[in-house]
């Protein structure tokens, strides 16, 4: 990791970056002692408890990007933990259930790194997200049936949902080490995703013939008049417009299916490029955050 | 500025090199395919191999570049092998395909050739003239007819070299996500990855039911897929190319 060549590029787009440092001097220097004393592993922690500070009050905090994470990757760990535990569960096949156990075992970990990081940043993990028991319990199926009320129908939202608000946050971290552990997360859910989805029988990846295409979750935009600005205590970005639906076939200005010189069909054009949620999208009553309560 | 840096020296014999280069390549491939743990140790024979000198005649030194564009560069190179590898299972006949994998790979296909035409057509706008050339891909160590080699098959079959394009794909985009410096770079490179791992994943599941996350891919402990920098990643992919690339100044 470069650390001055972030400082530098941080005072290319914000001028003023180190004067919200203690100066320059003093924060290299206690960075030196301190690195003495830690692991090499310990560096990209310190750093962004630098940036914590320095950007406290103008934006979201590494912290706050954590704690995010580590909301939804509490949301789906307690949605898997009431799959453990329902009949239908029970009912499901040796092989279902040991994929449903990977997943778990996955989504505890995660819980346990990011608890693990924000502590190591000063930062308080949030605590109690759940998924609520009234909906739950209208999940009568395990993998048949309508999505709406089958289990997997809605892992594969959440799934699918983790991976485009992975997405959504990567940019806060550039550069860091923190993004690189975000993007290992990141995968693994897209791995979830496609497993869930081949469990049920759909594609592997974000398709127009998807039977929750319609579902709100997919739907852009939120559809609550006031965004949420802060959820569970931490602050996230302010809404700004709509993310892009995920039949979108245009990226960074090139329309997929017409401007590469070979045509290709809207399908694979949306189906190439996940897309990403805002925080303020994600954490809206239209999609996982309705879902989370007692 | 020269994209076409001269890694290896322009005039360097290349005497023996192509006799014994293609089994050293055989043995990436059976190593890549049979255990991603073993990789620390591919990485290594792999890395001082390449160093002694020029790769396979045919093909030129290829420098990937310095920067995003260096990044962008490393994505449209490995873009470019899965399309070939894709196009090229798209037109065999693989034994033991269904009908729904048969459709499904072409849906892979169609998904990694635009991947390959948006890098290129995004890197020709953004950074004019520093783009890599077309690569020549080498799969002399694939059997396009057959769907998984079997224990005594020197080539691997159209599932493993799958697996291990794909799997290698998420590594490298993870990898390399922290020297992007532009967001937007990153964002899109978000974008590919997640569609990256849904394929690995498909492709894990044809090949051990169940393997999607496996702990051989995400680590047990603490949940985490495999990330690896640029020239890690270069050294495993070098065995598919002829070109000889240079990933040593991707990002910096």
């Amino acid at each position: 990791m470069n650390f001055f060549k972030i400082i530098d590029q941080l005072a290319e787009v914000d001028p003023d970056v180190l004067g919200r440092f203690d100066s320059r001097r003093a924060v290299f220097n206690s960075l030196g002692t301190a690195a003495k004393r830690s692991a090499l592993a310990a560096t990209p922690l310190l750093l962004s408890g630098l940036f914590q500070k320095a950007y406290a009050g103008t934006q979201s905090t590494p912290v706050d990007v954590l704690q995010y994470a580590l909301t939804l990757e509490l949301f789906e760990q307690d949605f898997y933990k009431k799959v453990q535990a329902s009949a239908p569960y029970a009912a499901a096949s040796a092989e279902d259930k040991a994929a449903i156990d990977q997943i778990k075992k996955h989504e505890d970990s995660h819980v346990t790194l990011l608890k693990t990081a924000i502590t190591g940043l000063s930062g308080t993990p949030v605590t109690g997200v759940t998924f609520k028991q009234a909906v739950f319990d209208t999940l009568v199926t395990f993998k048949t049936g309508a999505a709406a009320t089958s289990q997997l129908g809605i892992a594969q939202l959440l799934e699918d949902t983790g991976v485009r608000a992975y997405k959504g946050r990567a940019g806060e971290l550039l550069g860091t080490d923190l993004l690189t552990v975000a993007l290992q997360i990141h995968s693994v859910e897209a791995r979830h995703a496609s497993h869930i989805r081949t469990m049920r029988g759909q594609r592997s990846w974000v398709n127009p013939a998807d039977d929750l295409a319609a579902h709100p979750v997919y739907s852009s935009g939120i559809t609550t008049t006031t965004p949420p600005t802060t959820f569970l205590g931490y602050g996230i970005p302010a809404y700004t417009a709509p993310s892009p639906i995920e039949n979108n076939t245009k990226q960074s200005g090139v329309e997929i299916t017409s401007a590469l010189g070979t045509p290709y069909s809207a399908s694979d054009a949306a189906a190439a490029f996940d897309e990403y949620l805002q925080a303020a999208e994600v954490l809206d009553n239209s999609r996982a955050g309705g879902l989370v309560g007692a | 500025m020269s994209q076409h840096s001269q890694v290896g020296g322009p005039g360097e014999p290349t005497i023996a090199q192509p006799l014994y280069t293609p089994i050293k390549r055989r043995s990436f491939f059976m190593y890549a395919g049979a255990t991603a743990g073993a990789t620390a140790l591919i990485l290594a024979g792999c890395s001082k191999d390449d160093t002694n000198g020029p790769g396979p005649s045919g093909g030129g030194n290829v420098s990937l570049g310095s920067g995003d564009v260096g990044v962008l560069n490393y994505a449209y190179a490995l873009e470019q092998l899965e399309a070939a590898f894709y196009a090229q299972v798209k037109t065999s006949t693989v034994a033991g395909f269904t009908p729904a994998e048969t459709a499904y790979f072409a849906e892979v296909a169609a998904h990694e050739a635009i991947h390959r035409d948006f890098f290129k057509a995004a890197i020709n706008r953004d950074a004019p003239g520093k783009i890599i050339p077309g690569l020549t891909p080498n799969f002399s160590g694939i059997d396009f007819t057959k769907r998984v080699k079997a224990a005594s098959d020197t080539k691997l079959g159209v599932l493993d070299a799958a697996k291990a394009f794909e799997d290698l794909g998420v590594a490298a985009y993870n990898g390399a996500g922290k020297l992007i410096k532009n967001a937007a770079y990153l964002v899109i490179a978000g974008q590919i990855v997640s569609v990256e791992a849904r394929h690995a994943a498909y492709v894990r599941d044809l090949i051990l039911p169940g393997s999607f996350a496996a702990d051989d891919q995400v680590n047990a402990t603490t949940g985490l897929d495999k990330a690896m920098m640029p020239t890690e990643v270069i050294a495993i992919a070098q065995a598919f190319v002829m070109e000889k690339l240079d990933a040593s100044s991707v990002g910096k």
